[in-house]
């Protein structure tokens, strides 16, 4: 086990910048996942980490020794990687086996811990066999086995799911869920699968472009996303964002913060509208008002009895998943008669509003719904795309545990 | 699947690529025969008939070309076998180990004149062997490598080398990266992964390469037949032409020496024919 610490780290290509200062420290024990869409530096910082890339610049320490010039046999690390990378000509038995050999491992002390992380992972039968002679994940396993005999300071996973199928993947999800816990390793786990990152970090980097986005909890991550990337790349479906204009106004001795566009009207009073005065006051890339609203999809209701109607939500495609539905469309302006809907125009998925509903509910195509919003869930945004802290409800507001929708998760 | 398409093929379409293929075989096959013909008629036998079979069946010129000794009591067929199974022997060997390593450089380090290297590799592919034959005999007269096994080695290893690299060069490219890297974070130097990984994973590429190497080495004439003087240096293929003489032409010695030594090539296509197909990197990485 040991503490894996990246200060400063940037990489570079010649000119492009794939990594840059990217600042993360990884505790003892820890399972740290890195999560990004293709092509957003995490596995090239995974790769800087194992050593198999340079460092362009910046300081990478593992169990406190700066590594950064140390070879990747004497990082101290094991690393699984998304294409198995078994060696085809030896056996299960020969291919775990092969880092102690390296590094003159007594046979006693190879048979012991080859014996004991097949049967953590359930190889024994398996040892004699070639990886060619394996399923998908069998392979997996092995690759996890060879890591697992090294017993090392820290287990670099690379992917290490993407080529499984999907029951596979929750399967092996578990698995590695489980050899963490038993193992008690400090892992840093690439993956663009959101589930997976949800599912088994203790903390969760986003990356985007080559910048650290947010590292938190998932809980955190999920409920406070710190900017509208993060807000849209974790969970599923994405969060519904709406650009708005923010205005105060003065009703008798209280302030009111008035919300209005894309076809959104939300009053904010109370404490929030007071906290977000002030920060507007206070900061001026708020005082602009020029605003992001953010609201996750089970967070948006149709207004039923006096319920506040903020928005209305003409149906255009309705999918029902069995346990839930979700109702897709593009928000009406307030007051403006519904625009006539063109058959031929195909609903636009990215910029689309989307609404749980319960899957009893009957929602019919063309329907047009009153939408209210959940207001302690709402999540605001500078114009530079940054959470507003100020709207976030209080501390001693209990966060309710996360409640991730993951039918969707991408395949 | 449409209705059409399920209905058998008519028996004329059947036939048709027979009708190709047959003529093909048969116009591949008969000078092979014939020299078979020739080399099973006894020495001296030729024979106008066009028929690819022995008029009458006798192993004499294989006796002749195989119990041929010179003035001195020298066993030359032996000693000649032995030349070229040495030259080619030690020429696939030179080829091979040297090859390997530099087709591993190739493929996987960038330096300083890289491409370079591999284009003046290519280069020496390009040019027909009988261009370099006058600077070679310049070299290795001043050297004092004609009529010597070690001389035609060098010469044969010219072409052989780069004609290995980049064979090797061809496959040590789609040997997936990931595999070394693995080896690299359990612990392996360089060299531990060449020999340990690399190596056992290219066993079908090297085989093949060994045996084209050793083919080029075995059939090889011109340079042989220009570098070589003494009849004890001969390798197989200058003794074979030499049965076919100016004066005196055997074509039964020609034909039967011919036959023998297509055998040890044969031999060896059969040994690695495993290798041929099929290669061992199945199940390694996702593919």
């Amino acid at each position: 086990m040991a503490h894996v610490l990246l200060q400063d780290i940037e990489k570079l290509y010649g000119d492009v910048h794939v990594v840059r200062r990217l600042n993360l420290s990884v505790a003892q024990g820890e399972f740290l996942v890195l999560v990004g869409a293709s092509g957003c530096g995490k596995s090239t910082t995974l790769r800087m980490v194992a050593g198999l890339e340079s460092i362009s610049s910046g300081t990478l320490s593992i169990g406190g020794r700066i590594v950064n010039d140390v070879s990747p046999r004497d990082r101290d690390i094991a690393m699984v990687f998304q294409s198995y990378a078994l060696y085809p000509h030896m056996t299960v038995f020969e291919n775990m086996a092969f880092g102690l050999r390296i590094r003159k491992a007594p046979q006693t002390e190879i048979d012991r811990r080859v014996g004991d992380a097949a049967k953590l992972l359930g190889l024994e039968d398996l040892l004699q066999r070639r990886p060619a002679a394996l399923s998908g994940g069998q392979r997996q396993r092995v690759a996890m086995g060879r890591a697992v005999v090294r017993e090392p300071a820290v287990f670099l996973f690379d992917e290490p799911l993407s080529n499984l199928d999907a029951k596979l993947r929750v399967q092996m999800r578990i698995e590695i869920a489980r050899l963490h816990k038993r193992l008690g390793t400090t892992i840093l786990y690439v993956t663009h699968d959101q589930v997976e990152a949800m599912t088994l970090a203790d903390r969760i980097a986003v990356m985007h472009e080559g910048y650290l986005q947010q590292c938190d909890s998932p809980s955190t991550i999920y409920n406070r996303p710190a900017n509208t990337y993060v807000a849209t790349f974790i969970g599923s479906p994405a969060m519904n964002l709406w650009p708005v204009h923010a205005t105060v106004e003065t009703r008798g001795n209280r302030q009111v913060v008035l919300l209005r566009g894309s076809g959104l009207s939300v009053e904010l009073d109370g404490k929030i509208a007071d906290r977000l005065t002030a920060a507007m006051t206070a900061d001026h890339r708020l005082g602009n008002g020029e605003w992001t609203v953010g609201i996750r999809p089970q967070d948006l209701h149709i207004a039923r009895g006096d319920a506040p109607v903020h928005a209305r939500l003409p149906v255009e495609v309705v999918e029902p998943l069995g346990a839930e539905t979700f109702v897709f469309g593009e928000l009406a302006d307030p007051g403006e008669p519904l625009p006539a809907r063109d058959p031929a125009t195909r609903l636009r998925r990215e910029s689309a509003s989307i609404l749980r509903v319960d899957a009893g509910q009957l929602v019919a195509d063309s329907e047009e719904l009153p939408l209210t919003l959940d207001l302690n869930r709402l999540h605001l945004f500078d114009s530079a795309g940054q959470r507003i802290a100020a709207a976030d409800p209080e501390a001693a507001v209990a966060i309710p545990a996360i409640a991730l929708n993951f039918d969707k998760s991408p395949a | 699947m449409s209705p059409k398409a399920a209905q058998a093929p008519s028996p004329l379409s059947r036939m048709a690529p027979h009708l190709l293929l047959v003529p093909v075989t048969i116009v591949t096959l008969y000078p092979v025969l014939y020299v078979a013909k020739l080399a099973f008629s006894g020495v001296g036998g030729t024979s106008a008939s066009p028929w690819p079979w022995p008029e009458v069946f006798s192993l004499d010129a294989f006796s002749e070309v195989v119990n041929r000794t010179d003035a001195q009591g020298t066993w030359l067929f032996g000693r000649q076998m032995l030349n070229s199974l040495l030259v080619s022997g030690l020429t696939t060997v030179l080829g091979i180990v040297l090859a390997c390593t530099a087709a591993y450089g190739f493929a996987r380090f960038e330096f300083p004149g890289r491409r370079a290297g591999l284009l003046a590799f290519l280069a020496t592919q390009m040019f027909p062997g009988i261009l370099t034959m006058i600077p070679l005999y310049v070299l290795m007269q001043k050297l004092g490598l004609l009529d010597s096994m070690l001389g035609l080695v060098l010469v044969y290893a010219t072409t052989a080398i780069p004609f290995c690299t980049w064979t090797l060069k061809g496959y040590f490219d789609t040997l997936p990266k990931e595999i070394e890297e693995s080896a690299i974070i359990d612990g392996a130097s360089r060299l531990t992964i060449f020999l340990k990984i690399i190596l056992p994973l290219s066993a079908p590429a090297i085989a093949v390469t060994a045996l084209f190497s050793f083919m080029t080495a075995w059939n090889e004439f011109v340079l042989a037949y220009t570098f070589l003087s003494q009849e004890a240096a001969y390798t197989m293929p200058v003794q074979i032409r030499n049965y076919v003489g100016d004066k005196d032409v055997q074509w039964s010695l020609f034909a039967a020496s011919s036959l023998i030594v297509s055998i040890p090539v044969m031999a060896l296509f059969y040994a690695v024919e495993k290798h041929l197909v099929g290669g061992l990197t199945a199940g390694g990485v996702k593919g």
